[in-house]
């Protein structure tokens, strides 16, 4: 721990709120929305009292909210803004654009369920809905990490060689309201950390550099049409170059900072594991609690946590998962399309890509504010090891999930 | 890690979409019909400078013309005008 470092005990958004504060954005836009909402009205309080010296424009809804910040950020502002679910929804037209103008934003989104049934808890389904938009996607465990991971993600979304927004993820309910010990780093080190921004020096809104912002793009003409693809294919160039970026983030955070976090994959037990479970987000600890139970009782089984899910690390999750004979993916929302989890659908791939195949099992658990218990992992891990051990027995196509909280009956 | 606008990479061509240099082209260049104005019937009553979307109505001496150049053929002043002094043609048959 750095000398100069503080600990304070807080919920998941007030620590996303410190490495917000810590990051010193210049415009900060926001419309409040349940999970999100003692987020940002911990960010006006810090600017109320003094100790944040940024704009808070409070705006009528969350299309408002970015569009603002689209301004802002092509003035020169460093940006921030958080939402959830509905709010997400709302924020959409404005959010594909972001990507495209590479504007490097960042932004939280306090996961929650979507639309419908009518529902104001934690679930990823809003993320994944919006996982292809040409955001980068991270997601955090615990309120330390989503701390450390804000004041990051403005060094990945800045870095010259990506200029894209991140979307830095925690988990509604049980990250943004969960309560731990959290480790506040000195500014004159984050300062450091980060270094000078420069936000529009390929996009401005500036008298001295005039220029037209989106002009019309594309068409039928074969010029018009490559120049569309030309920026099609940057955008995806930034998006690969980002997963080096993210490690290198990481790995001088953890220099600097003394704390280690994973970048693109956590492993955890995985070395001598004959079957793994793959992870995302907040329910990655009892997930982990329930492969150490299941260790004591001699079942040789580790967990593969997704920290960067877009871009999607393809060869990080190839070279965990060869590691065991079978997987279980547990996800926090629904591919209706497919009939299992999504990032259930990003494994396959990415074990198609290697050339490795395997038993893997779709669960699908914890929505709407659902418990995700290590009772729930156990029963996971025991399904994957079943799998495993009937490994020649076809795999099942089309997917089909196991849902997890379907019994209705409470798991501790 | 610091960064200032000197030290920065030069800006690729394909990073973010933008134009710096000005398109001559005007509404004018695609539009599909035109307005005609009859002068012997506009009483300059100003409905038609009032309507126009794009303000291309241009006030002479007696009546109301159209700039031709910025005109996209909407159609308003025609529907607007009171005095039915503005009609639509065909561009072609213009």
């Amino acid at each position: 721990m750095n000398h100069l470092s503080r600990i304070i005990v807080c919920d998941g958004n007030e620590a996303a709120a410190w490495g917000v504060k810590l990051s010193r954005p210049d415009v900060i836009a926001v419309y409040p929305i349940t999970p999100q909402s003692s987020l940002v009205e911990t960010l006006a309080k810090f600017v109320a009292e003094g100790e944040l010296d940024a704009e808070v424009m409070p705006l009528e809804g969350e299309h408002s909210v970015l569009s603002a910040l689209q301004g802002a950020c092509l003035a020169g502002a460093r940006t921030y803004t958080a939402t959830s679910g509905p709010g997400l929804a709302f924020m959409f037209e404005p959010y594909v654009r972001t990507p495209g103008l590479r504007l490097p934003m960042v932004a939280s989104l306090v996961n929650r369920d979507m639309l419908s049934p009518q529902c104001v808890w934690g679930g990823q389904q809003d993320v994944m809905t919006v996982r292809d938009a040409g955001w980068i996607q991270i997601f955090c465990e615990s309120a330390q990490e989503v701390l450390d991971t804000v004041i990051m993600a403005y060094r990945i979304a800045e870095h010259p060689a990506v200029m894209l927004p991140v979307n830095v993820n925690h988990d509604g309910n049980y990250l943004s309201y969960g309560v731990s010990r959290v480790e506040i780093p000195d500014q004159a080190a984050v300062d450091a950390f980060l270094g000078e921004k420069n936000v529009n020096w390929h996009v401005a809104l500036d008298p001295e550099r005039p220029m037209a912002v989106d002009p019309l793009t594309g068409g039928a003409d074969a010029e018009g049409a490559a120049r569309f693809v030309a920026y099609r294919q940057s955008l995806c160039r930034g998006m690969q170059t980002a997963l080096a970026v993210i490690s290198e983030v990481h790995a001088d955070w953890a220099r600097v900072f003394g704390r280690e976090h994973a970048a693109l994959v956590e492993e955890y037990r995985l070395d001598d594991a004959e079957i793994g479970l793959v992870t995302i987000g907040s329910m990655s600890g009892a997930a982990k609690d329930a492969a150490d139970a299941a260790r004591a009782e001699g079942v040789r089984v580790g967990v593969i946590r997704i920290k960067t899910y877009r871009p999607f690390p393809i060869a990080a999750v190839a070279a965990a998962a060869s590691k065991v004979g079978a997987l279980g993916v547990v996800d926090r929302a629904v591919s209706y399309g497919w009939n299992c989890g999504p990032v259930y659908q990003d494994v396959l791939a990415a074990l198609y890509s290697a050339g490795l195949r395997m038993p893997v099992l779709s669960f699908i658990g914890g929505l709407a504010g659902a418990d995700l218990t290590g009772a729930h992992f156990a029963r996971a891990i025991a399904m994957t090891r079943a799998a495993l051990r009937e490994a020649d027995a076809t795999l099942p196509a089309p997917p089909s999930p196991i849902w997890l909280n379907a019994d209705g009956e409470a798991t501790r | 890690m610091s960064l200032s606008r000197s030290n920065m990479p030069p800006i690729p061509e394909d990073l973010a979409p933008v134009a710096t240099a000005l398109s001559t082209m005007l509404a004018g260049d695609w539009r599909a019909m035109r307005p005609v104005v009859a002068r012997e019937r506009c009483v300059k009553c100003a409905v038609c400078w009032l309507a126009c979307p794009v303000q291309c109505i241009v006030e002479r001496a007696h009546w109301f013309d159209i700039n031709l150049a910025a005109c996209k053929g909407c159609g308003i002043c025609a529907a607007e005008c009171p005095h039915r002094a503005i009609r639509m043609v065909e561009e072609a048959a213009a």
